[in-house]
């Protein structure tokens, strides 16, 4: 690589991640804090009731990243021993879940605990912490799946044929060889299901009942019902640091490669017939029942069934300022362009982590994690108080709602990405090095057509994230003609009427295909990068 | 150079300037408006019919886009940290109970409107003209008719009654407008307002996060077991418009005993570099083009006497003529207060 290319790798990610998340967090933080500064932190901490949300919002964050993984472990394995083309359609069926709104799945699964009689008696789910743990399953599934998953596939697979020739059983040989070459994996999944459910907002206040609060609750509490920004910046610190320590241990554990994870050779598991439909019944039921409850809603028309919801869509409502199908159009535009641009930023960003130095490294691993592990309400105040004069007077562009879009797609490509690029073995650079390639050859034909994995299931995630738009935009003012699909779906949800919320429903449905036939789509352009292996 | 020469050119300059600055006066009134852009900053509920900002622009020459802000809370909060560099020239739909905090930042400048003679006084809660009534609405209790086997409530205080035990879904006041309104209707019209929520609760009030949550989570309309919830005013006639299959009268009906009033100003923002244009459409929105388009877009009533509501809306709503209301900088002062004893209370 040229000096020029190099220092562009490394300029390109930095300037993206200082002008658009570091430097308007630090002014909003800053401006919020002023005069008061370290009092308002010091009341926090004071006050009991703060202090409980605090902690409360850790434990239930780490709870649900460990029940996640656990859970979601099984179906990685599955997707690992599959082929690569029924890989790619689990991996494009469990993104589904993902990119729905919360307050449709909120309402699926209160529907569920009605039906069940889990609203009240001893089995009470509704308005427990074991709902949102439920949830945050739910929506975080994906994650483990997809990122744990193909790492799998990539891990040679000799190790564990010489234990199982050794004597060693099935069990053993996953706890003892296999368990910890995917660490890297899974803890980059884990960073990433803690983030998300450290800073989730719909489903603590939906499914966790009108005691619950977050960190992240508090935060849009103070800034915008109470208009408090002391106290929310106080608590956006807090929130701040405590994703700073996450990350870093996270990246820490990630780096720690006892085995060689050698991400060469591509090894195929036959997995066995009762495990693999075991687990795909499994998914199923967690999947698949609050989707079956959307389905069915979206599907119910009176008394019976129709598609009359679904041919709705093409019309415009009063309520919308556009048909909802062409808000479905403006998503996939903007959708578009984020995932584009997270996968630039965070491909380069990748190259950083793992082939720049030390401090350089480290600061791009967790600068560019942490838009994922902060308030929506700080990255959109901040972005509106400081990209608020010319030249980058970018509060009102359009733009700027794919670029916060990006901002949190760009973690998810990082993540998935940095541990596939570190697994690359040496042997095989060095073995083609002796064979007369030079270095850009090199990394054009190892490190690039491995890292295509990573940045693949990372780019179908930033694809995911806008579609659904998490975070960053829901503080943004945005153009009324460009309306994207989950505002619409909320605006339909929040007048009365039957055909109102079916249409909210079909809306949610089609979002689910959209999502879904994308990241197929997106994963299906590796193919061809692959094949040079 | 002559006395008189310089005299002449003296004059001949003067009148030159006079003319220039009478061309510039009646230039600020009409034509430097047409051809102008300017941006109305509104919450995500604002909708029209497409002819309806057509008909501005084609009166004013003005365009105008729209920008949508989350709820009025967050239209509101993000106005008040970019006040002075506004995010457009005119804003919509900030409401009696969070007008007192665009007050205090500075948000607008004052403006009469002439569409203001046709405007009941006691929609004109700011005596400066810094923000212009344009539409109401009513937060009430609604009930789900065939749900009830009772009588329906008629007093705010029998929602207490172990008849509706276990039967009122109402939102949270900290994360939802409705359930605010509601919380202020309730201190409106109960001095011990906080023995009534003790009460409520006692009765198995339940608490939803938010409107959609209550009202298709845990109201009847959506399957749930409670058959009274916080909604509003108008929410029957939407039930009736977007009924499937069709049905001639709505399934819900309003306890207007319970309504706490909620008007929606708009004012011109302080900085705007398109003053006359923005005024124009402040004017414009008190005319009965904007006023009738109302109703069935937002689901809400014009202020203005001169606007005509659909007939769907005279079927199916009474307004009532006492609503409970609270006046803002009350409202503003107490917010945290009321909310904090309310959680105290009710939740525990």
């Amino acid at each position: 690589m040229s000096k020029a290319a190099r220092a562009l790798t490394v300029v390109v990610p930095a300037a993206f991640i200082v002008v658009f998340f570091a430097y308007p967090v630090a002014n909003v933080l800053s401006t919020g804090l002023a005069g008061a500064g370290w009092r308002a932190m010091a009341d926090l901490f004071r006050s009991s009731r703060e202090r409980g949300i605090i902690w409360f919002t850790i434990w239930q964050a780490a709870a649900s990243t460990i029940i996640t993984v656990i859970v979601a472990l099984p179906a990685a394995a599955l997707v690992a021993g599959l082929s690569e083309r029924h890989r790619r359609l689990v991996r494009a069926l469990v993104t589904i879940p993902f990119v729905l709104p919360t307050v449709v799945v909120g309402g699926a699964f209160e529907g569920l605990f009605q039906r069940f009689g889990l609203d009240s008696g001893t089995f009470r789910l509704e308005a427990t912490v074991w709902a949102i743990l439920l949830a945050h399953v739910f929506f975080n599934y994906a994650v483990v799946v997809r990122t744990v998953g193909s790492f799998w596939a990539g891990l040679d697979n000799r190790l564990e044929e010489q234990a199982r020739l050794l004597g060693a059983n099935r069990w053993r040989t996953f706890a003892e060889i296999t368990l910890p070459r995917l660490r890297p994996a899974i803890s980059a999944a884990a960073a990433i299901v803690f983030l998300f459910s450290f800073t989730s907002f719909g489903v603590i206040l939906i499914l966790g009942g009108p005691r619950r609060a977050t960190i992240e609750t508090d935060i849009y509490r103070f800034a915008v019902t109470r208009g408090d920004l002391t106290t929310a910046a106080s608590l956006a610190v807090v929130q701040l640091l405590a994703v700073i320590c996450l990350v870093v241990l996270a990246t820490a554990l990630e780096r720690r490669n006892p085995l060689a994870t050698r991400q060469a050779r591509r090894a195929t598991r036959r997995p066995g017939r009762t495990w693999l439909w075991g687990n795909i019944a499994f998914t199923t039921l967690i999947l698949g029942t609050p989707i079956g409850v959307l389905v069915e809603r979206s599907l119910s028309v009176g008394n019976g069934y129709s598609l009359s919801n679904y041919s709705a869509l093409t019309h415009r409502v009063r309520q919308l300022p556009a048909p909802a199908l062409a808000a479905v159009g403006h998503s996939l535009v903007f959708a578009v362009i984020a995932t584009t641009l997270a996968a630039l930023i965070g491909g380069l960003a990748s190259l950083v982590v793992v082939h720049g130095r030390r401090a350089l490294s480290r600061i791009f691993d967790l600068g560019l994690t942490l838009p994922l592990g902060t308030s929506a309400v700080t990255i959109g105040f901040g972005i509106l108080i400081t990209l608020d004069e010319p030249p980058l007077d970018l509060r009102t562009a359009w733009i700027m709602i794919p670029i916060a879009h990006a901002l949190v797609g760009v973690p998810f490509v990082v993540r998935t990405m940095v541990p596939v690029l570190r697994g690359i073995d040496n042997s095989l650079r060095e073995a083609a090095a002796v064979l007369g390639a030079t270095p850009a050859r090199v990394r054009r034909e190892i490190d690039l057509p491995i890292g295509a994995r990573g940045l693949v299931v990372g780019a179908g995630f930033a694809f995911a994230v806008s579609m659904g738009e998490f975070g960053a935009t829901s503080f943004l003012p945005r153009r009324a003609d460009t309306i994207t699909a989950p505002v619409a779906l909320f605006r339909l949800l929040s007048t009365p009427g039957a055909t109102m919320r079916g249409q909210a429903m079909a809306l949610a449905v089609v979002l689910m295909g959209v999502v879904a036939l994308a990241v197929a789509i997106i994963e299906s352009a590796r193919g061809s990068t692959e094949g040079g292996l | 150079m002559s006395r008189t020469v310089s005299k002449t050119l003296a004059v001949i300059i003067a009148l030159a300037v006079i003319a220039a600055s009478c061309g510039n006066d009646d230039k600020t009134a009409a034509d430097t408006m047409a051809g102008v852009t300017i941006t109305l900053v509104t919450h995500d509920s604002f909708v029209l019919s497409d002819s309806t900002l057509q008909a501005f622009t084609a009166q004013t020459g003005v365009k105008v886009d729209v920008l949508t802000s989350g709820d009025a809370g967050t239209m509101v909060s993000q106005s008040v940290i970019s006040a002075g560099n506004p995010l457009g020239d005119v804003m919509f739909g900030i409401d009696n109970t969070f007008l007192q905090r665009g007050l205090d930042a500075d948000l607008f400048e004052p403006y009469v409107s002439s569409g203001l003679a046709d405007v009941p006084d006691e929609f004109e809660l700011d005596p400066m003209h810094r923000v212009t009534p344009i539409d109401f609405g009513d937060v009430c209790v609604n009930y789900w008719i065939d749900a009830l086997d009772t009588a329906p409530p008629v007093d705010l205080a029998d929602l207490t009654d172990p008849r509706f035990a276990d039967s009122l879904v109402v939102e949270n006041p900290e994360t939802s407008s409705p359930g605010f309104a509601f919380l202020l209707a309730t201190i409106t019209r109960f001095d011990d307002w906080e023995g009534y929520w003790a009460d409520l609760t006692a009765n198995g009030v339940k608490v939803a996060a938010g409107w959609e949550d209550a009202y298709y989570g845990d109201f009847t309309a959506g399957g749930g077991d409670r058959p009274l919830v916080v909604s509003y005013a108008s929410s029957p006639p939407a039930e009736v418009i977007y009924a499937d299959p069709p049905v001639d009268t709505a399934p819900t009906g309003v306890m207007s005993d319970s309504c706490f009033r909620q008007i929606e100003f708009a004012g011109v923002l302080k900085g705007t570099s398109h003053p006359a244009a923005a005024q124009a459409l402040i004017d414009f929105m008190l005319t009965p083009v904007f006023q009738n388009d109302v109703p069935l877009n937002m689901f809400v009533f014009p202020v203005s006497s001169r606007a005509t509501l659909p007939q769907v809306f005279v079927d199916n709503v009474s307004v009532t003529d006492s609503p409970l209301t609270l006046d803002p900088a009350t409202i503003e002062s107490h917010r945290d207060e009321w909310t904090a004893r309310w959680s105290e209370i009710v939740l525990g």
